[in-house]
């Protein structure tokens, strides 16, 4: 049929990208089963596809960028990219649901295992075998040093992205950059203390289920940062490149959106796993 | 939130692009693996579901030739083919392991959830709510070719030792039980699938409710969007949870952590509470769509709008909500106190008050109707009985302390074929026999149909029926092989399996034949009992459809 489109609908000419994605996915994930296996390539293997995959994204999300500047995204459209967006970080949101459900696993119902000079044993005396969280003999790091400032940065960065949105909407390129500028940097701070904290931390991360939900929850997070403020260094290269209007600037948006939420996240696993979660534990010094 | 509202009239110039990509102006390769289109993406994806359904299908025909008679009769012979050859009979045991568990994956994860929601939910969904495609055309591609390396890693492990872990993936089978890398395939499998399957719902849950036609209000909705819809929902909230139980067997596996270790303090009914807070919604993620499909294909074939409209769409979001709380009904024997079984024995049972109301909307819907037995509503009738049968020994399981009896007893695998097997796949079988001239423009052989569906439907019987009366008997299901006292249902099984493949013959040789030399389709077949928009389109229909919106009264 070939009448006139008379819709506000994106219809797409095809596309290489789901086909490129999905076959460095498989190379990625070969790869990396390879790799943890010892298998000779492997570790290449999962590199070469990881390099396709962020090339897959490159390449797609410049064209959903041409397409927007080129005036395809009309306003259903866009709504469209807020739909999608919401329901995504629904689903990340879900995604750590399970490892804060690992979390009170454990901590709710402690197993009877204790930390006697960094060898994790079971609680030999059955007759007081009950655990106890954090487990007996473990030290756990002060949430009130550098997991308090990590957060007071968090909900800085949080108020600056917000700056950065005012600041467009108003026009205001000079205060957008600003504000863009200094979310990023808070946000690198935060990834920086994070990881001199993981190379402080007095727990193993193998071997111990306090460790297991420790690193892997808050990994999951610190990994959620990363992205999150490559999205805002995009969002900041776009804006040096003259993109997004007042009225139209959802890419921006939707940066700021995934901001908030690992900034959410980050308050729920300050409030229970540093606070909550090493209460009472005695806490390590350095 | 700020202003996004352009004039319409800055976009004009732009929408001359969208029409240079009719289907002759196409190479093969752009048309079907560069695809931005939902109903070719939709024919893939029943394509890929039904070369899954052959491999998954084959597979359980080896596991009724294994179980046609007590003793190890095959295995050994089969496990000489993949790499290492025979190694005696550990190794054949485990071979078992690995066929239930592809067949248990296969049939979920590659083949029910890519027919209904991958496949007529991409046909129908958009047409039927006077949208001209999905909300995003390429994320529904990447959707599909994602299966693609997903369902590869999957068929490929059983060459590398196997993954024997049951499609649940139970710790501590899943982490120290199985070192070799066949599980981590499995595991990555699940993963990638798992993102097709958060992309598809991300798509679907836009596309319902931001591309509705003028006037198709979400009231207006035909059941089978709101099955999808809901169907999306349960997608959306519960694979990343899994996502989440996946990595840790990955971590415990491979970087030495101990979620699922209780030396390390680590719980493995954890990995169970997380499959099954997935897993339970996932039942429901299969036979939703179905119940979608049957309310279109009753009403089609009664001539009659279905009973009950409103309470219909509502039941499926209550099963949606409640299927959310039920999980550990799966877990009544790893210990749960007395009180948490009771809560999940109640609240398991509410699920039967939805279920019942549609149950009796459908046959209400019928009563009175002017009925034409055609194919499609052979199967739906047929998918009510059956469903009905699995839902009531579903409510017979519910109890913890039955099931504490019944627990992995071949009764639980009667049960959930009942339901899946007699329900999910009869009802895809429904909506393609409905929607087969719709989709190919050819009408399918009618007396072949009918012969598949009587053949088939004997078949099942046969084969799941006895299966009740085994797991009565205490025949423990993931076990190949069984006592002497159980030969004869055991024997009865086998022989509906081949019933079953007989039908399926039939099934194929109508679907090349109607393709090749069916009589040509019209607009809409079934006549004026088919209301919902896309029996308004052709047979099939314009590459691009509704390029000027419908208006719906």
């Amino acid at each position: 049929m070939a009448g006139a489109k008379n819709h506000d609908y994106h219809i797409l000419p095809p596309s290489i990208w789901p086909l490129a994605g999905s076959m460095a996915a498989l190379a990625m994930a070969a790869g990396g089963i390879m790799w943890m296996h010892s298998a000779v390539g492997g570790g290449l293997l999962f590199y070469a596809g990881l390099a396709g995959v962020l090339a897959v994204m490159y390449g797609w999300w410049r064209q959903v960028v041409i397409e927007a500047n080129a005036g395809d995204h009309t306003p259903v459209v866009q709504l469209h990219l807020r739909y999608g967006m919401i329901l995504f970080i629904a689903s990340e949101v879900m995604f750590f649901v399970g490892w804060f459900w690992a979390f009170f696993d454990f901590s709710l119902f402690p197993a009877g295992i204790q930390v006697l000079d960094g060898k994790v044993s079971l609680i030999a005396d059955v007759a007081n075998g009950v655990g106890q969280w954090p487990p007996k003999g473990l030290e756990v790091i002060d949430a009130f040093k550098f997991p308090l400032l990590n957060t007071l940065i968090l909900l800085t960065s949080g108020t600056t992205v917000t700056w950065a949105h005012h600041a467009l909407i108003h026009g205001d390129r000079d205060g957008l950059k600003k504000g863009l500028w200094a979310t990023i940097i808070l946000g690198l701070i935060f990834s920086s203390i994070q990881a001199f904290e993981y190379s402080e931390a007095p727990f193993p991360f193998k071997g111990l289920n306090y460790g297991a939900a420790f690193f892997m929850s808050t990994g999951f997070h610190g990994f959620h940062v990363m992205i999150g403020t490559i999205f805002l260094i995009v969002c900041l290269v776009r804006v040096y490149r003259g993109d997004f209007t007042p009225k139209q600037h959802f890419g921006f948006e939707a940066a700021a959106w995934y901001w908030h939420f690992v900034d959410v996240v980050w308050l729920f696993l300050f409030v229970t796993v540093y606070v909550w979660g090493g209460w009472g534990a005695p806490v390590h010094s350095g | 939130m700020t202003d996004t509202a352009l004039t319409p009239s800055a976009f004009e110039a732009h929408h001359d692009d969208a029409h240079a990509h009719d289907t002759h102006e196409m190479s093969f390769f752009a048309r079907w693996f560069m695809s931005t289109n939902h109903k070719d993406i939709g024919t893939l994806y029943l394509i890929f579901a039904i070369v899954a359904g052959i491999i998954g299908g084959g597979i359980s025909g080896l596991m009724r030739a294994e179980l046609a008679h007590p003793g190890i009769q095959y295995l050994g012979y089969w496990a000489s083919f993949l790499p290492g050859g025979e190694q005696g009979l550990d190794h054949s045991l485990h071979l078992w392991n690995v066929l239930i568990t592809a067949h248990g994956l296969i049939m979920v994860f590659f083949m029910v959830m890519p027919a209904m929601i991958g496949g007529f939910g991409n046909w129908f969904v958009p047409i039927m709510i006077g949208a001209p495609d999905m909300a995003f055309p390429r994320m529904n591609n990447v959707s599909f070719w994602l299966l693609i390396p997903a369902f590869t890693l999957l068929l490929a492990s059983p060459f590398f030792g196997g993954a024997g872990n049951g499609w649940t993936l139970y710790a501590p089978l899943s982490t120290y039980g199985e070192p070799g890398p066949s599980t981590d395939m499995a595991i990555l499998a699940l993963h990638l699938a798992g993102a097709s399957s958060i992309l598809g719902a991300i798509n679907f849950i836009t596309t319902i409710f931001n591309m509705r036609a003028p006037g198709m209000t979400l009231h207006k909705m035909p059941l089978f969007v709101w099955s999808v819809l809901v169907t999306a929902f349960l997608l959306l909230l519960a694979l990343p949870v899994l996502a989440a139980a996946i990595t840790m067997l990955l971590t415990d596996r491979n970087f030495g952590t101990t979620f699922f270790d209780p030396a390390g303090g680590g719980d493995p009914v954890l990995y169970q509470h997380l499959f099954w807070f997935f897993g339970h919604p996932e039942v429901y993620i299969m036979i939703l769509p179905g119940f979608g499909i049957v309310s279109q294909v009753i009403s089609t074939f009664s001539k009659k709008p279905v009973f009950g409209y409103l309470g219909m769409a509502y039941a499926m979001v209550a099963i949606g909500v409640v299927g959310f709380v039920v999980w550990a009904h799966h877990m009544f024997t790893t210990g749960l106190s007395v009180n948490t079984k009771m809560y999940f024995t109640a609240a398991t049972m509410v699920i039967a008050v939805p279920t019942g109301i549609k149950i009796f909307s459908w046959i209400a819907t019928m009563w009175g109707g002017s009925l034409t037995f055609k194919t499609p509503m052979l199967w739906a009738i047929g998918f009510i009985f059956m469903f009905t049968v699995g839902g009531v020994t579903g409510v017979v399981l519910a109890n913890g302390g039955i099931d504490d009896y019944m627990q992995d007893s071949y009764y639980v695998v009667a049960h959930f074929h009942y339901v899946l097997s007699l329900g999910a796949v009869f009802s895809l079988f429904c909506g393609f026999y409905y929607w087969f001239p719709k989709m190919s423009g050819k009408m399918y052989n009618e007396f072949l149909g009918q012969v598949h569906y009587w053949v088939f439907f004997l078949g099942v019987n046969v084969m799941f029926f006895p299966m009740h009366f085994l797991g009565l008997q205490n025949m423990q299901r993931r076990v190949p092989d069984y006592a002497d006292a159980l030969a004869q249902w055991n024997w009865v099984a086998s022989i509906g399996y081949m019933i079953m493949a007989a039908s399926m013959v039939v099934f194929f040789v109508n679907v090349i034949m109607s393709l090749m030399s069916g009589k040509k389709a019209g607009d809409s077949p079934w006549g004026e009992g088919a209301t919902t928009l896309e029996w308004t389109l052709s047979s099939p229909p314009p590459y691009h459809q509704f390029e000027t919106l419908p208006r719906i009264d």
